[in-house]
């Protein structure tokens, strides 16, 4: 009678739990059958001009796949060492002005002073026009400061793994390791102020950087090299990572590790090794995406990473924790989220819709698009 | 229970007062160092108090739901700033150049608090059995909506049912003139109408040992900001100690075993979320009220960074630790790194400090550490944050549970261990 009674509650919970999360996805289905129905609605009577349309959907492609790219590396750790690692943000940006050092550094040589240069022109602002970096005038300066900012931020990585979240591996808190990340985050980001100073600076001359216009409708889309660069290398290193991840030995130890670390320790798998890999590989992907990012927006400020850093959450969490797919899903649906939605909101209320989108998906999908999927 | 409360005064109070004796005398000493005349001394523990009692406030509504409860609140600031938003709306000058209701300041301080408490509810009621990482991402993505939204254009005026208000976007928005004035000003918005009675006695005395009368009015502040840190305490003590915070400590040490034993774990999770966030609400007004203005960048994530610092510095869970931790960051991590830059500056006289930070390296090669050490006093407020995140990052490896936080919960509702005649015996027995 007893087991019969606690059979009949399980079974009602999960019937519970499905209607539960049926609703929400009908709900989202919904509601975004409703918004695609008025914007062809609002393109036919002419409310919207298919151009503008168009090139928010470019942008929301563009944002999307560097938040993507950032939020593999996020995913990684999150998924193999378990915790919400807040310093990622700021290890973008650390990734993005080591690339830019090198490439500063190398461009100017001769031309401007070597100390201001090494800084990313904290001392005197640099004139770019006159430094005349763009992907399409230096495109080997540029996979330079690319290949060092990958490097850069890889030692970064291993350096804090080290000394911060290495000592705290055995206590396996959460929420302890997310503090200590907090903490990291703040040294970092005020750390590479204190070296680069607070100014937001142009890096990439946008008059030498290879524009080309799209006709659309009655107007047209501008797409510039950069945002193909980044496009590109983005969709390169995604494939990489999923392709390294599903067939090389240690993707599979690491796909054991963040599917259950007690199993993958007893099984004979490094585990200490594998978490150095992990912060390999995201530290890559991590620096990619910041010189990436600042390559694409031809600016580079002290806390940029930062500022990205909770819609990164968003793309990941939205995507599914540990899923690479699910990072360039998320990152997709964040980009688009905040361009397309200015069909309908007034910019400023951008990201107040990304954080929504956000928040309503850990409520009716915490497991996020792709469910049970674990870092692949 | 009076024995209880008698026991707590002896001991916490205790600790509580000399911290604050302590750090005044260190920073009379700055100030001797720094030169300052009396005025400027009392004028700087003046700062470092109020401070501490804003920093006080917000930290014990932090425990109550991080200490007591163990929910993980990362936006802190985006409830501070409903509830001071809130205030502003409710009491602003319905014909001023961003309307307000134009109704009393208790009323704005009650509806502000109320908004807070609401927001948390709304945010609480379908979160609160998220994983505790996922709890902090939504809080804080819920925070930066907040602030988003109060900093947008689009809500710089806006009107509900033909009445016109607004937040006054990214330029900030007034708030009413501090009410503390109006003990000494017969028109506290037009000091120039004269004083009342009391003011006339009190500034009168304080002009024989030289304070200013605008010192005298911010010590008032700072002295009703300690009474209310007492208040503050008082009610996150009665809350932790009654029945319902000891459902509270069983939720945070495991939720399954309270929820087990027959209690709705949610609800309690809601009630105590909803008032911690009023709590919050409430010290964000007293703190933003004294300013007269606030705007939306007061309120970044830093923010709350910096609360949960000094919760962690203190001890999460100990009350006294909470009061402890908001004055040693307010006072010593916080002001502190500039009074060090200013009496530094003040002792060695340095050159320009150079304009980059290999400029200032270079010398170093010669042993010179003059220029560096100058570049790093004029980049100090970027410094003192590296330090901050250094401190959290030990203090979470090394002392987990803060300077007072390795206190036992009592198991039984009186303290064996504490029997009168056996106090030096029983020890952690409990």
């Amino acid at each position: 009678m007893c087991a019969y009674s606690i059979g009949m509650i399980r079974y009602y919970n999960i019937l519970l739990e499905k209607i539960r999360r049926d609703r929400g996805t009908a709900i989202v289905f919904l509601g975004i059958s409703i918004l695609l129905l008025d914007l062809v609605f609002r393109l036919i009577i002419g409310k919207s001009q298919s151009q503008v349309v168009a090139t928010y959907l470019w942008d929301g492609l563009v944002i999307g796949l560097a938040i993507g790219l950032a939020g593999v590396g996020l995913s990684l750790t999150y998924s193999i060492l378990k915790f919400a690692n807040f310093a990622h943000g700021d290890m973008i940006t650390a990734g993005g002005f080591s690339g830019w050092v090198a490439v500063f550094a190398v461009a100017g040589m001769g031309k401007f002073d070597m100390k201001n240069l090494l800084l990313v022109g904290a001392a005197r602002p640099i004139n770019v026009t006159e430094l005349g970096i763009s992907v399409s005038t230096t495109p080997v300066v540029i996979l330079f400061g690319l290949i060092v900012a990958i490097i850069g931020t890889i030692l970064l990585t291993l350096f804090i793994d080290r000394f911060v979240f290495r000592p705290m591996r055995h206590h396996n808190d959460g929420i302890a390791l997310l503090i200590a990340s907090i903490g990291v985050s703040l040294a970092l980001r005020y750390g590479l102020a204190f070296v680069f100073k607070t100014q937001n600076r142009g890096l990439t001359a946008a008059s030498l950087t290879a524009s080309y216009s799209v006709p659309v409708g009655t107007g047209s889309v501008q797409i510039d090299l950069g945002e193909i660069t980044l496009v590109l290398v983005a969709i390169a290193l995604m494939v990489g990572v999923h392709v390294f991840l599903q067939y090389s030995t240690l993707g599979k130890a690491m796909r054991a590790m963040a599917d259950n670390r007690d199993l993958a320790l007893i099984t004979g798998i490094p585990t200490e090794k594998v978490v150095r890999a992990t912060w390999i590989i995201g530290g890559a992907l991590t620096g990619a995406a910041g010189f990436l990012i600042t390559l694409e927006r031809g600016t580079i400020s002290f806390q940029f990473g930062w500022i990205l850093l909770l819609l990164i959450f968003a793309a990941v969490i939205i995507g599914g924790i540990g899923s690479v797919y699910g990072a360039i899903a998320g990152g997709l649906v964040i980009g688009l989220t905040s361009t397309v939605s200015l069909v309908w909101i007034p910019a400023d209320l951008a990201n107040v819709a990304v954080f929504s989108v956000m928040i309503l998906v850990l409520l009716y999908k915490p497991e996020g698009l792709f469910k049970g999927v674990t870092t692949a | 229970m009076k024995f209880d409360i008698e026991m707590l005064f002896k001991n916490d109070l205790r600790i509580i007062v000399s911290t604050f004796i302590g750090i005044s005398f260190l920073f009379i000493i700055v100030a001797m160092i720094l030169g300052l005349d009396f005025n400027g001394t009392v004028n700087t523990i003046q700062r470092i108090m109020f401070l501490s009692a804003v920093y006080a406030m917000v930290v014990l509504a932090l425990n109550l739901q991080w200490g007591y409860a163990g929910i993980f609140n990362i936006g802190v600031a985006g409830f501070m700033l409903s509830g001071v938003y809130t205030m502003a709306i409710i009491t602003g000058d319905p014909n001023g150049l961003i309307p307000g209701l134009g109704l009393p300041i208790p009323i704005g301080i009650i509806g502000g608090v109320l908004v807070a408490s609401l927001l948390g509810l709304l945010i609480a009621i379908p979160t609160l059995n998220l994983k505790a990482d996922y709890l902090a991402i939504v809080t804080i993505g819920f925070a930066e909506i907040i602030r988003y939204t109060a900093n947008a254009l689009t809500f710089k005026t806006f009107s509900i049912a033909g009445v016109e208000m607004g937040t006054g976007a990214g330029r900030g928005i007034h708030l009413p003139m501090n009410p503390i004035r109006g003990i000494y000003y017969v028109d506290p918005s037009n000091l120039g109408l004269g004083k009342t009675v009391v003011g006339e006695y009190i500034f009168g005395f304080f002009e024989i040992i030289q304070v200013q009368s605008s010192v005298v009015v911010s010590w008032t502040y700072a002295i009703v900001l300690i009474f209310v840190v007492g208040l503050f305490y008082l009610v996150v003590y009665r809350i932790g100690n009654s029945p319902f915070g000891r459902v509270l400590k069983a939720i945070r040490e495991d939720e399954m075993v309270a929820n087990a034993l027959g209690k709705n774990t949610d609800i309690y999770k809601m009630k105590v979320f909803a008032i911690g966030c009023g709590l919050m609400g409430l010290a964000g007004i007293l703190w933003q009220g004294s300013y007269g203005y606030t705007n939306p960048t007061t309120f970044q994530p830093i923010l709350t960074f910096y609360i949960f610092i000094a919760l962690i510095i203190g001890g999460s869970g100990s009350n006294t630790g909470s009061v402890i931790g908001g004055v040693v960051f307010a006072s010593l991590l916080f002001e502190g790194p500039n009074f060090v830059r200013r009496v530094i500056m003040h002792v060695f006289k340095f050159d320009q400090a150079p304009n980059s930070i290999i400029e200032a390296m270079v010398p170093i090669s010669s042993l010179d550490f003059g220029p560096f050490i100058a570049y790093s006093l004029a980049n100090i407020s970027s410094l003192r944050v590296v330090f901050l995140g250094l401190v959290l990052v030990y203090i979470i490896q090394n002392r987990p549970d803060g300077l007072l936080g390795d206190r036992k919960e009592l198991a039984a509702s009186i303290d064996i261990s504490r029997r009168p005649g056996a106090e030096t015996k029983g020890g952690k027995g409990a």
